[in-house]
């Protein structure tokens, strides 16, 4: 291939563009987060981190910090596990209503958020319980579990069925075939699935809405309603705390699970 | 094979009763409501009748809402085909050690909360945000523009959503065309554009609709981008919905906007399945 060409060039500089556009709003967050001054946003004066001393000093965020955490972490780790035995489900076995099923399981990524945030209020009125903890879990338990059950069953059809057999004709029953068999094989799609269920779920904003209450807020929803107001220098900081950390959980996921990998080679 | 029938009911079990109990049976009762009353206090009074459905097409307020909803969903859906393809044609072509860097780049977005890529915009379009001070700087403006709060905005937000799906999903199908097959064009003859034009750009285009479908249902479905990058008068329908449960607690004029909102992507949703086929959508959300 010509990977000097104008054609290839004009590609290059298209594509770097859009690169640009992508990440202007996510580095200018960072960048401002460290703007000194109250009002208004450019020019910069100088750099500082009061915005981001203030932010530990105030109770509200830290506690919507504390949320967003447990709450992430349990959507994670209930989606992957109810998502591993469905995935399971789906490759290893042969049953009727197997494809409407599947879909049925997916089909929250198609349902718009906010249809699924007012369905779940909703019967939550009808049942005539009040807004809480649970709300949110079960709510994001629903938005992740497609995309866990997408991860694990990719990688699970690429697992041979003959290891697992050969596990069962070795005297292996099911169980102990699934723990020294397939989950060690399915690990990285199993943390992949986990850390991409925590993640939707610590972001999520907008069915989040219809569910969070003034005693339960997430991190974007404190940012939201900090919104009201008008931009400041101390939301750009929460945004660039919230960053730093949803970005390289991933990334350090990634690369340990390649270290790890490569000792075990 | 022993009698093991049961056995996938028992590990599909917790996963189906999840979405039969939060999703399938909450949308029913979203369907239901719909058709409720709600009285001058505020009460819901169980009823069957279609004066919700009525008043959202009494006069021109609300169907305007909805059209523009499939106008603004229609034009993020070009923009992310425009600036989408090309840069999934260079990750396809690009023969550079750092392509798996360049992909994991363009997958970041997806790992940053859309409240924060939304309201960046401000810091970049605001009087005194970026643009502004530049334009101040170089001495091409007297006075800060106000650029923030219509429809060119909102469609900003709603790219910086959207776009990586659209970038995934042509990359994913891009990726699976056999690359001998451009071998072959060139061999017989065809210039780089040529084998682009009859060999590449045909084989890629399921992902290009995949990647459209799955676009417009979430930009249909979204209300962030209008309520924080735009004014009264760039409303969504889903602005619609959330205005009446959160803000004004009617319930059952909410649930029959959520149904028209349902029924609206249903019938896309179904148009493109009787003709294109669902499944490619979801093979590419399963590479990340």
């Amino acid at each position: 291939m010509k990977q000097f060409s104008l054609g290839w060039t004009l590609i290059r500089v298209y594509t770097i563009l859009v690169y640009v556009f992508m990440f202007t709003p996510i580095v200018v967050v960072i960048v401002l987060a460290f703007n000194p001054k109250q009002f208004g946003i450019f020019p910069m004066e100088g750099i500082s981190l009061r915005w981001f001393v203030k932010l530990a000093q105030n109770d509200a965020i830290i506690e919507a910090f504390k949320n967003s955490l447990i709450l992430g972490s349990l959507t994670a780790i209930i989606s992957t596990a109810i998502g591993i035995l469905a995935a399971l489900a789906f490759i290893r076995f042969e049953f009727p209503g197997k494809n409407t099923l599947n879909t049925v399981l997916l089909s929250p990524i198609m349902i718009p958020e906010v249809v699924l945030g007012v369905a779940l209020l909703l019967f939550l009125r009808f049942l005539q319980q009040p807004k809480s903890f649970a709300l949110l879990l079960i709510g994001h338990v629903v938005l992740t579990l497609p995309y866990v059950l997408l991860i694990v069953q990719a990688r699970l059809v690429g697992i041979k069925k003959e290891y697992e057999e050969a596990a069962k004709s070795l005297g292996a029953n099911a169980f102990q075939t699934f723990k020294e068999v397939t989950f060690p094989l399915l690990l990285p799609a199993v943390l992949a699935g986990a850390l991409f269920s925590f993640t939707i779920s610590f972001d999520d904003i907008t069915a989040t809405l219809f569910w969070a209450t003034a005693q339960n807020q997430t991190v974007p929803v404190k940012i939201f309603s900090m919104l009201r107001n008008s931009i400041s220098p101390e939301i750009n900081a929460l945004g660039a705390v919230m960053i730093v950390l949803t970005v390289t959980t991933p990334l350090l996921a990634g690369y340990l699970s390649r270290k790890f990998s490569k000792v075990k080679d | 094979m022993k009698s093991d029938k049961w056995k996938p009911w028992a590990l599909l079990a917790p996963s189906l009763s999840a979405i039969l109990f939060l999703l399938v049976i909450p949308v029913c009762f979203i369907v239901v409501y719909s058709f409720w009353l709600r009285a001058p206090s505020g009460a819901d009074i169980p009823a069957f009748q279609f004066g919700n459905y009525a008043k959202f097409f009494e006069d021109f307020f609300y169907p305007k809402i909805l059209i523009r909803t499939i106008r603004i969903s229609f034009e993020t859906v070009v923009l992310c085909v425009v600036l989408g393809y090309i840069p999934a044609y260079f990750f396809y072509r690009s023969e550079s050690r750092y392509k798996q860097a360049f992909l994991l780049l363009i997958m970041l977005p997806f790992w940053v909360s859309f409240i924060i890529r939304t309201m960046s915009w401000i810091n970049i379009m605001g009087d005194s945000g970026l643009i502004n001070h530049f334009l101040l700087k170089i001495g091409l403006i007297q006075s800060p523009i106000s650029m923030l709060y219509n429809e060119f905005t909102v469609l900003m937000g709603l790219l910086m959503y959207l776009l990586p799906f659209m970038v995934l999903n042509i990359y994913v199908s891009l990726e699976g065309i056999d690359k001998s097959l451009l071998e072959a064009a060139r061999s017989m003859g065809c210039t780089e554009w040529q084998a682009f034009r009859e060999v590449t750009l045909p084989l890629s285009l399921p992902g290009v609709s995949a990647g459209c479908l799955l676009v417009f249902v979430l930009t249909a479905g979204t209300y962030l981008p209008p309520m924080i990058l735009g004014g009264p008068s760039n409303d969504m329908i889903a602005n619609l919905i959330f205005k009446r449960v959160i803000g004004t607690l009617d319930w059952p004029f909410g649930s029959a906007i959520s149904v028209i909102l349902l029924l609206l992507l249903f019938v896309i949703v179904w148009t493109y399945n009787r003709y294109l086929g669902i499944n490619q959508i979801f093979k590419s959300l399963q590479g990340n």
